[in-house]
């Protein structure tokens, strides 16, 4: 494994007329990594993947492939795939058809690809047994054997989804893009195609890049997380150090499944942190919890049973408001009435009160 | 209720008696063209023929140019349908799915040709074809229809329908631009394709003004056209076989029509199915 990432946006703008969506993007995919792009709609992360397929080119800054400019490369010279969210297959082709078209616009003749005549065209013979094997290896790989003569319009949401993955496989391309594949999905399955995504990306060693806006696919799937807000890289790191060492204030409300707690200069409960009083205290609700012994003091306005854990509503003496989680046995008290919790010093962020960035270790 | 059924009898009627004022004279040539020819004058008025009389098509079809006029027609025709196709979808697929500059004043350039009547660039038109020595071709007969503003406005509504995710997937799957152009987008605006053909062919089937105006040559004449030779030099006042040519020179439009409008609800049906 070669030690140049397979891409790399360096300084990537772009403008949009007056409206600046992408500032200074730096992001770097290492070869074989499963990288996502966090955000929030808006953001830039589908411009930033559009740049990187060569639909769209920045206005300043440059797309390295391989270590090669590939700037005024189209999608198709870059030999990348992308998954869109729409999964815009073909609507008049059959699944067939449509999985097939990038290989009969490689290894065709544009006579070769015409319709009756084509078969007669020199050598599209074994061009056209090639991309038969071709299609059926990747039908069987995404069980889509049986449906190969449907047309789009006949498939269900998950059977659309394959054909799109299929169309992006076949071509064996050095890069996969998936612009939010999974979002037109119900829950279930959704939660079911994040790990055959990831089954995928074993099976082909190839680097992905994948487009959400939702943290816990992003945590699940990536071994790297590109947050972006505003147009700008936020932070990249593996999941846990964007959870564990989250380099703002923004990052730490992105990231977690349970709202991180934030506490304004001077509202935190007396005891969470010496830089209280000037600074921005943050908290996971899951490493406040309540103890006997515990050095936090807050009354309890509503419990929230979830079965294997009790999320809690607490108000502390400051008045800030302070969510906290209980294990599943812990016995609920009443409303209204004082709870002692004890926290892990080690997860208590600290952020800058103007800057929102973080400040110092996690103490 | 009864107020209700009054006002449905009502304009039912209404209906009927324009629809028969519109259809009398279509239906009195197919009266005309089976009647033998003591009976097309005679004073008393009558729909129905005392007898089928087939001569009058025997005679249209072999005794006068008639299959030479489909002919033209047709030439003319499928002639202008192609070309337009040719331009106006690649034209409309730039306007509605790329971004270039100054693309919002060449579709305000395309609006305003819809406004401009043909018979007022006719005569300009006349004069290029008249230096360049095209009069009296086929070529003058097809050229000034090619450029269709209609046909352009109408593809483009249709294209810019379609999601733009469509376009940049063939893209990645490697389509030239001209390859997105018939491999996708012309498949998928067929519908309107269908629509733009059965304007594009019964105007240009129909039209009379321009084929009188640039061609002179009686082997070039469209069927509208060659009516007039047919009424004026060989036949005279022989109305029988005349009603006899214009029902054959309107049948094909008005069989194609029928066809291409189960055709268009077909397309409609399906472009509903998604």
């Amino acid at each position: 494994m070669s030690t140049t990432p397979t891409l790399e946006l360096q300084g990537v703008t772009r403008r949009f007329g007056p409206q600046t969506v992408l500032d200074r993007v730096d992001v770097s995919i290492p070869s074989g990594s499963f990288t996502a792009l966090l955000g929030a709609s808006g953001c830039g992360k589908s411009t930033t993947l559009r740049i990187m397929a060569g639909l769209d080119r920045p206005n300043e800054g440059a797309v390295l492939l391989n270590g090669t400019n590939v700037a005024d490369r189209t999608a198709h010279e870059r030999n990348v795939a992308m998954v869109f969210q729409s999964y815009a297959l073909y609507p008049h082709l059959s699944v067939e058809q449509n999985i097939a078209l990038p290989l009969a616009m490689r290894h065709l003749t544009t006579l070769g690809r015409m319709p009756v005549v084509g078969r007669f065209a020199p050598g599209s013979g074994e061009a056209r047994a090639k991309i038969r094997r071709a299609v059926g290896e990747v039908a069987e790989m995404l069980g889509l054997e049986q449906l190969l003569h449907r047309k789009p319009a006949q498939l269900s949401g998950g059977q659309k989804q394959r054909v799109a993955l299929g169309r992006a496989l076949v071509r064996d391309p050095v890069l996969f893009l998936l612009d939010e594949p999974l979002s037109n999905l119900d829950a279930r399955l959704r939660v079911k195609m994040r790990s055959e995504l990831v089954a995928l990306h074993k099976r082909t060693g190839r680097p992905f890049v994948y487009v959400t806006h939702d943290q816990s696919e992003a945590m699940a799937m990536a071994d790297q997380i590109v947050v972006m807000i505003g147009g700008r890289v936020a932070q990249a790191g593996t999941p846990q150090d964007l959870y564990e060492r989250p380099a703002s204030r923004e990052v730490a409300g992105f990231i977690g499944t349970n709202a991180i707690n934030f506490f304004e200069p001077g509202s935190a409960p007396a005891g969470l942190h010496p830089a209280a009083g000037s600074a921005v205290i943050a908290l996971r609700p899951e490493h406040i919890s309540p103890a006997a012994a515990g050095t936090v003091e807050a009354r309890l306005e509503t419990a929230e049973y979830l079965g294997s854990e009790v999320v809690l509503a607490l108000r502390a003496e400051s008045g800030a408001e302070l969510r906290a989680i209980a294990p599943g046995n812990y016995a609920i008290p009443a409303p209204g009435s004082a709870v002692r919790l004890g926290f892990d010093p080690a997860q208590v962020h600290v952020f800058d009160a103007a800057s929102g960035q973080r400040i110092g270790e996690a103490a | 209720m009864i107020r209700k059924f009054l006002g449905r009898a009502v304009s039912t009627t209404l209906l009927l008696v324009g629809a028969a004022a519109i259809l009398l004279p279509f239906v009195w040539m197919l009266s005309l063209s089976v009647k033998p020819r003591d009976e097309i004058f005679s004073t008393e008025i009558s729909l129905l023929p005392s007898r089928l009389e087939w001569r009058n098509f025997v005679v249209a079809l072999t005794s006068t140019d008639v299959p030479l006029f489909l002919w033209n027609g047709l030439v003319v025709v499928v002639g202008i349908l192609v070309f337009q196709l040719l331009f106006a979808v690649p034209c409309a697929y730039a306007l509605a799915q790329r971004t270039f500059r100054a693309r919002a004043l060449v579709f305000g350039l395309v609006l305003a040709g819809l406004l401009v009547p043909f018979h007022v660039t006719a005569i300009p038109i006349f004069l290029g074809f008249a230096q360049a020595g095209i009069l009296n071709t086929y070529w003058a007969l097809i050229l000034p229809f090619i450029p269709t503003a209609f046909g352009i406005f109408l593809f483009r509504q249709a294209i810019s329908q379609l999601p733009a995710e469509l376009f940049e997937a063939a893209r990645v799957d490697g389509l030239s631009e001209t390859a997105i152009v018939w491999r996708i987008t012309f498949p998928l605006v067929l519908p309107a394709a269908t629509a733009f053909a059965i304007f594009s062919v019964t105007a240009h089937w129909n039209d009379l003004f321009w084929p009188l105006i640039a061609t002179t040559d009686p082997q070039l004449a469209t069927p509208p056209r060659g009516i007039l030779y047919f009424r004026d030099e060989e036949s005279g006042d022989d109305v029988g076989p005349l009603m006899a040519a214009a029902l054959i020179i309107t049948a094909p439009l008005v069989i194609a029509f029928l066809l291409a409008q189960r055709k268009f609800t077909q397309g409609l049906a399906a472009s509903g199915l998604k």
